[in-house]
């Protein structure tokens, strides 16, 4: 078995920064469909995809320094966001039974 | 074998997230991204965060998503229309995240030079315990007010979603 693998298959680490950019990756995306999207759900799913992209950093400098403390922040993230999806999800379903639509760009009511 | 798990948890976390922005129906893309979180979970792992992995599977693509799916189902969204306004996003938006990325991955790679290598079992500190005594001893009062803030978040959302009796 250990034949067919390339040698150092088991030792090979990877780079920090590879989880860094990872996250930068993540991050990038989630904000692009955040402007580009729009209907209100799937918005909001790029939200926690940001979310979830700036844990991964949060994690991976917890590692970086040795310290339990990123991780913490990170827990902290995850309660917000589901004290969040939770508000944001009621938010919604408001908006759907007064206008009838998941469409950012009908529910203009604000503008001029 | 790290670079292994890395390489493809991280690619299946991207393509699930571009998935989930180009998926016309919302349900797609909920799907999507419970395999990102899924994908970040192993990759919290390989980083010794074994809490927050855990966590990440339980409170994420477990309750949060879920609450998703709900709430499409309810609603009965379907797939998204086309725009008829061209904004401001339509032209920007590209270019805009493409900097944020290069620039960000720019400040990694010129700041981040004392950078370890990670190696799967090279840091332990992120299990139960070591969370749970840093989060009673240290971090108290934030775990505190932690709760005060769901309780709000509890008593918002059922304000909001209460079907109006009158």
């Amino acid at each position: 078995m250990s034949q067919l693998l390339p040698p150092g298959f088991f030792t090979a680490t990877v780079p920090l920064n590879a989880y860094l950019i990872l996250s930068a990756i993540l991050f990038a995306i989630g904000a692009f469909g955040f402007l580009f999207r729009k209907n209100i759900i799937t918005i909001y799913m790029c939200i926690e995809l940001m979310l979830n992209a700036v844990n991964l950093s949060f994690v991976t400098f917890s590692y970086q320094f040795g310290k339990v403390d990123g991780q913490i922040y990170s827990f902290f993230v995850m309660v917000v966001a589901a004290a969040e999806a939770a508000v944001g999800l009621a938010i919604i379903l408001t908006i759907f039974r007064n206008r009838n639509t998941l469409q950012i760009d009908e529910i203009d009511s604000l503008k001029n | 074998m790290d670079v292994l798990l890395f390489t493809f948890f991280a690619l299946v976390a991207i393509v699930g997230a571009v998935s989930l922005v180009l998926q016309k129906h919302p349900i797609s893309s909920a799907l999507s991204l419970v395999s990102v979180m899924v994908a970040l979970s192993v990759l919290f792992l390989l980083l010794g965060a074994e809490f927050i992995a855990a966590a990440q599977l339980v409170v994420y693509s477990g309750a949060i998503m879920v609450l998703f799916v709900f709430v499409i189902m309810l609603l009965n969204a379907g797939a998204e229309r086309e725009s008829r306004k061209a904004g401001l996003a339509q032209f920007l938006g590209l270019p805009l995240t493409a900097a944020l990325l290069v620039f960000a991955s720019y400040v990694i790679t010129q700041s981040m030079s004392n950078a370890k290598a990670v190696k799967f079992g090279a840091f332990t500190g992120g299990g139960p315990r070591e969370v749970g005594w840093a989060l009673f001893t240290q971090y108290l009062l934030p775990f505190e007010v932690t709760s005060i803030l769901i309780l709000v978040a509890i008593a918002g959302a059922v304000v909001l979603a209460r079907k109006e009796i009158d």
